[in-house]
């Protein structure tokens, strides 16, 4: 039976796979802004080879710092990043390629001449697959960047990225300028390259009710620190919705990351133990199974209650 | 040929989604066995949804015995559930549709149906887990 299943399965995709990206106790802090403050702190996690991986958290909460210190483009302040290989950035390690919310294009270069650009400044460089991406969303290679709109400009920075064949892309909310149906194709697009290659792929987004079936993983950040991070499925089935009468304890086993009471009635979103099945609970009371979006607006707001208290 | 689709609105996580989805079509005799179900890039490509969640829905069919990995070749259709008691569904089939014109007689509109078929499957789970 277990034999069946891996001869089935796609070794880059299977359960155990290998660390891509190990980050431990990273942490930054801008010199000269207000209070000194931390950007980033503590943050440990890894991202598993061929995973998608959601960055999710407010304005300000320190995507961009993180996604800045992956892509090396700014230095810690504190903590390391681990990548398996040892020739980083050459042509066997570890590539990163980073496409980041500011897209970074000449005004009066040509799409061609940006390409040109690519191939200049990465020492892989896969112009077939650049100029596939640039087909699939009909951007004209001979005008120029300047005269492109935002979304085309996106496309151009995707393929780019993707031209200089990643084993790990970055994308700091990558589809924020792609209209609806740019974005649901994009996003399948971007899937299917990380199912053919076994790219990992970490992207930044606040439209979280679209990273159902798109992610499967989470980081969750929130002042600068890691909420939450793992599988999400895992996550999601660690929590549930207890339903019922107004109450102030929660019926069950579990945790409260979330309460909301009416005058007659109270939700409980709790994490339950890490132990057992969870008992059923007495009528009138009923459970439901939380949503990401729910997981992450509850995590959330009890930060910012939490903020409040002690201010 | 299946199209396996997420519903991003759905609570559901989306595994579970495309495992329904495959069970549904077997249920309903759109895949049977032999069939070959859509490739893991395929699913991708149309319905925008991760690879790995794709894998984990066919290895939890698999486990569940529906499907099979062929090496190379795809994940077939072993079995369908439910196709054993076909008599039964034909009959549960003609008492429900029955009961529907009983629910709307009695003035129920389909949310209402919804409703009380949701609260009576959760009782009955509830008494069968105790």
């Amino acid at each position: 039976m277990n034999l069946k299943l891996a001869a089935g399965s796609d070794p880059a995709t299977t359960d155990g796979r290998d660390t891509v990206l190990t980050v431990t106790g990273l942490g930054k802090r801008y010199r000269g802004g207000r209070d000194n403050t931390w950007a980033l702190r503590d943050c440990s996690f890894t991202l598993p080879a061929g995973s998608v991986t959601a960055l999710v958290g407010m304005n300000g909460a320190g995507k961009t710092t993180l996604l800045s210190i992956l892509a090396g483009l700014l230095t810690p302040t504190a903590g390391h990043l681990t990548l398996p290989s040892t020739g980083q950035g050459g042509a066997d390690g570890a590539r990163i390629a980073f496409v980041a919310q500011e897209k970074p294009l000449y005004r009066y270069f040509s799409v061609a001449d940006m390409l040109q650009v690519g191939a200049r400044l990465n020492r892989v460089w896969d112009q077939e697959r650049a100029l596939r991406w640039l087909r699939r969303f009909d951007i004209p290679l001979d005008r120029a960047c300047g005269r492109l709109s935002g979304g085309q400009q996106a496309q151009v920075n995707f393929a780019i990225a993707l031209g200089s064949r990643p084993s790990v892309l970055l994308l700091d909310e990558p589809v924020s300028t792609l209209d609806p149906l740019a974005r649901s194709e994009v996003t399948a697009e971007l899937l299917t390259e990380a199912a053919d290659t076994g790219m990992t792929v970490l992207l930044s987004t606040h439209v979280v009710g679209e990273l159902v079936g798109v992610a499967d993983h989470l980081l969750l950040l929130a002042k600068g620190r890691l909420l939450a991070a793992g599988e999400i499925d895992t996550l999601l089935e660690n929590h549930l919705h207890y339903v019922g009468p107004r109450a102030d304890v929660p019926p069950g086993p579990g945790q409260v990351v979330w309460a909301s009471h009416t005058d007659n009635q109270s939700v409980f979103l709790v994490r339950l133990p890490e132990t057992g099945p969870v008992p059923p609970v007495d009528a009138p009371w009923t459970t439901r199974p939380v949503t990401l979006e729910e997981f992450v607006l509850a995590q959330l707001k009890k930060v910012r209650t939490a903020g409040e208290g002690e201010a | 040929m299946v199209e396996l689709r997420v519903d991003r609105a759905s609570g559901l996580p989306a595994y579970r989604q495309l495992m329904q989805q495959v069970r549904e079509a077997l249920r309903l005799g759109w895949l049977r066995p032999g069939d070959r179900l859509p490739t893991v890039r395929e699913v991708v490509a149309t319905s925008g949804v991760n690879a790995n969640t794709v894998l984990k829905a066919y290895r939890e069919l698999e486990l569940a015995g529906l499907v099979e990995a062929r090496q190379g070749s795809g994940t077939f259709v072993k079995a369908s559930p439910g196709a054993g008691p076909r008599q039964a569904m034909t009959e549960l089939r003609e008492q429900l549709e029955k009961w529907v014109s009983g629910a709307h007689a009695a003035g129920l509109d389909n949310e209402d149906i919804q409703a009380l078929l949701s609260a009576v499957l959760a009782d009955n789970n509830r008494g069968s887990s105790q």
